[in-house]
């Protein structure tokens, strides 16, 4: 933790920045120390001491935070940070040779900065690119497809950057992306923009909720919460309209998930609509956009098109010209921490503290940010919510089945033909979608695909004909989760695989209770050794299901009861795995 | 609403005010569930999860933190409950030396946790900080219970002296950029000492005297010296 300055800091630079916070409170702490950080490329002593004066948090507390958070630095960093993602899809698709590439280009391992101080190298979990796997960011811009021919070109940063891959029928959701301008709010209005808002507007609260409790919207980030109950719970919390708060989670992170990036790159404006309704609905005038800070495209697009919306009366003090309805947005940018896409992480990180979950009860309906009720959702699940704002609930019950209605996004990644983000009824099989994926390569067959997520569940090829329906995923013993279908054919090493499940786990527990905070390590020097030091061992197969078993039964929160059920679910389809 | 909750724990009925959490319920019936992280006069954050129950959920509940609900049927020593019990001792044992942990040391044993369960296991390792007179920590016995990070913040003194460096299994308790504690804010007022349960704060006199050194000198070595005036 030592941090000593090689130079001189030169504090003067800081301070315009710091006259624009004098007087916020602590929840203004990470945007602060992303600025500071974005003029010295770390946060040497002195800054995070001013940070501290400035916005009178207590100096550890401010250390603690920039710990947390990976993308923050108090170590000596470059100011451009060259990053490529080592998770699974990328991994399928030749991330080592990549990075392998740019090590040698560079001369610098993971976590080095150049000799003249102008860049820093680091591997990295999920970029939430695997569309165009292996990808990276080389300082905010975008790289996909990389090959090691390309690497000289994006340490050029003038590799193309990537666009969303959209594909499916009906995009009742994803229709607008790619065939409009994503930063003009004029084309916005002019593709059915707001056609949603007004329309629902007529009616009043209760009866919104109404019509999305019959649209049987379940969350789609994962947890399946019915959306038109929650935001009930949070328009009957005791509070008013000021103390009432819309968060859209778009802190897209787990592993394989590229779905919410396509509206917050390529549609920021619908997220905003979607949650204008939530605030008429819940009755709330504060807004909050969670983004990850791996999605720097995304966070740029969604503060120009949240700017623009206040300008044209879409934001602010009576809005849309009727009287008394008032509501903002504040987009926040993440820092590198996958646990706050939790949602009372999230709350702690947008507070200005360590990403640590809280304790359930109380539920965010009532405690959520600041302890005052909040309505949080997913972006897809907002975006589903005006979806039938727009076309009305009949329209969106044709799609999907009874239990599962409408449509859903999918993420199709690994060995595939055509990588890409699906937007399905609810009811298409897994092998309908990867023939609509084109199927693995010419010769190959299938030998896993991973459902869900990391946090999801491998299946083998003979269930290839399970419904992607929350009903077919319960019977099949498999998550729909965020949407992820990664598809591995025989030539995946699945112990490697393994591996770098539990090595992103324990990359990204918090480290708040015990069972996941020292089981995801447990897990993953297991895997470590069996995938590529030293092979099972008599014994392994028991104590990877036992860490299992604790993680998922006595976690804090569903990070750990998550963390060991795709390596559980392998170990149970292919027991010789693990011996 | 009803001021009370009625409920049964290990077949046992019992009737508590609401918001009483399981474990004090439980005690109240003389049924004792372990706890590590647990202090009755913290906060309590649901750290170690030792005190994890049946409690009619999807998953097990910390009994420290969950209220009792009208109805709700617990179990605190089921097969399950003592199975992850079991290896959160078999994991914590494999991540910090626990010799000076008597009451963990002793669930260890209670619960059949073979302590040498995960050979592969790298320990967290810490160098020991001895930049102060008065104590001295040692986080190679630090489990992370957040107990002296509470008592120096809002839990009691408000002093803010410590807080964590890391994330994950690699979580240490910290200070601004590794500071010596005689640079921080802190105040010495001794309370992280005394709600440390595994040693891993201990008062330098203790230290030395374990060591074997004269009391005499631990009074000149300790002793504070005196700023005078010139």
């Amino acid at each position: 933790m030592e941090a000593t300055s090689t130079h001189a800091i030169d504090l003067t630079l800081l301070e315009s920045v710091l006259v624009r916070y004098y007087g916020r409170s602590r929840s203004a702490l990470l945007p602060l120390l992303h600025e500071a950080q974005a003029i010295y490329g770390w946060l040497p002593r002195e800054v995070q001491e001013a940070v501290s004066r400035t916005l009178r948090v207590p100096l550890a507390d401010v250390h603690g935070v920039v710990e947390f958070y990976a993308m923050f630095y108090n170590e000596p960093t470059a100011r451009r940070v060259v990053r490529v993602c080592e998770d699974i899809a990328c991994t399928l698709r030749g991330a080592d040779a990549v990075a392998q590439a740019i090590e040698a280009e560079l001369g610098l391992q993971p976590g080095e900065t150049s000799a003249d101080g102008r860049v820093t190298y680091e591997r990295v979990p999920c970029l939430g690119m695997c569309e165009h796997a292996p990808n990276g960011l080389n300082g905010t811009r975008l790289a996909g497809d990389l090959t090691a021919t390309a690497v000289p070109d994006f340490l050029a940063g003038v590799h193309p950057e990537p666009e969303p891959k959209i594909y499916g029928t009906p995009l009742l959701k994803l229709g607008r992306i790619g065939k409009m301008d994503p930063l003009s709010f004029k084309d916005y209005l002019a593709h059915d923009g707001y056609v949603g808002l007004r329309r629902v507007m007529q009616y009043t609260p209760e009866q919104i909720i109404q019509i999305m409790e019959s649209s049987a919207i379940l969350g789609r980030g994962g947890a399946m919460f019915p959306i038109g109950l929650k935001w009930k719970f949070t328009r009957g919390a005791p509070g008013t309209p000021a103390e009432k708060h819309i968060v859209a989670n778009a802190d897209e992170s787990e592993p394989g998930t590229f779905k919410d990036r396509a509206i917050l790159e390529g549609d920021p404006y619908s997220l905003i609509e979607a949650m204008s309704m939530a605030a008429y609905v819940v009755g709330a005038e504060n807004g909050w956009i969670f983004v990850r800070g791996e999605y720097p495209r995304a966070y740029e697009r969604l503060c120009h098109a949240v700017q623009r919306a206040q300008e044209e009366g879409y934001l602010g003090r009576n809005m849309l010209g009727r009287q008394g309805f008032h509501f903002n947005i504040e987009v926040r940018l993440g820092a590198g921490a996958y646990i706050c896409g939790e949602e009372t992480a999230l709350f702690e990180a947008i507070e200005g503290k360590r990403g640590f979950p809280r304790i359930k009860p109380p539920f965010p309906t009532t405690n959520g940010l600041f302890q005052q009720p909040t309505a949080i959702n997913n972006v897809e699940t907002l975006v589903a919510a005006l979806t039938v704002a727009r076309i009305g609930v009949d329209e969106w019950l044709r799609f999907g089945t009874d239990e599962s209605a409408g449509t859903k996004w999918f993420c199709l990644s690994g060995h595939i033909q055509r990588p890409g983000l699906y937007e399905l009824p609810f009811g298409v099989s897994i092998r309908e979608l990867i023939q609509m994926g084109g199927g693995v390569r010419p010769g190959k067959h299938i030998q896993a695909v991973l459902i869900g997520g990391a946090a999801g569940a491998f299946i083998g090829p003979e269930q290839l004909d399970a419904p992607l329906t929350y009903e077919g995923a319960r019977q099949h013993g498999f998550p729909i989760g965020s949407g992820v279908v990664m598809v591995l054919d025989e030539t995946a090493d699945m112990r490697r695989i393994l591996y770098k499940l539990s090595h992103f786990f324990a990359h990204e527990s918090c480290g708040k209770c015990f069972p996941c905070q020292i089981g995801t390590q447990r897990q993953m020097e297991i895997l470590q050794r069996i995938s590529h030091d030293g092979g099972p061992r008599p014994g392994d197969r028991a104590a990877l299901m036992d860490i299992g078993f604790t993680m998922t039964q006595t976690s804090l929160c569903g990070l750990g009861q998550t963390a060991a059920s795709a390596i559980m679910s392998a170990i149970q389809l292919w027991p010789e795995l693990v011996g | 609403m009803s001021d009370t909750v009625t409920l049964t724990i290990n077949g046992r009925s019992i009737t508590v005010p609401r918001q009483t959490t399981i474990l004090d319920a439980a005690r109240q019936l003389g049924i004792d569930i372990p706890v590590i992280c647990y202090h009755p006069h913290l906060t309590a954050n649901g750290l170690c999860r030792v005190c994890s129950v049946e409690a009619g959920g999807r998953t097990q509940a910390a009994a420290c933190v969950t209220a009792c609900a009208e109805g709700m049927v617990v179990q605190t020593d089921s097969e399950p409950v003592r199975y992850g019990r079991r290896t959160i001792l078999e994991m914590l044992a494999a991540t910090v030396n626990l010799a000076e942990a008597p009451e963990i040391l002793a669930l260890i044993a209670e619960y059949g946790a073979d302590a040498a369960r995960f050979p592969d296991a790298v320990q967290r390792e810490s160098p020991i900080h001895d930049d102060n007179p008065f104590y001295l920590r040692d986080y190679n016995q630090c489990i992370n219970c957040w107990r002296c990070v509470q008592v120096c913040a809002n839990d009691a003194q408000f002093a803010f002296a410590l807080n964590f460096d890391h994330r994950g299994y690699f979580t240490t308790i910290g200070t601004f950029m590794g500071d010596g504690l005689m640079d921080t804010t802190c105040v010495f007022c001794g309370q992280c000492v005394g709600v440390c349960p595994t040693g891993a704060l201990k008062p330098k006199r203790q230290a030395l005297l374990e060591q074997g050194v004269d009391p005499d000198d631990i009074f000149y070595q300790t002793r504070q010296k005196r700023k005078r005036k010139p």
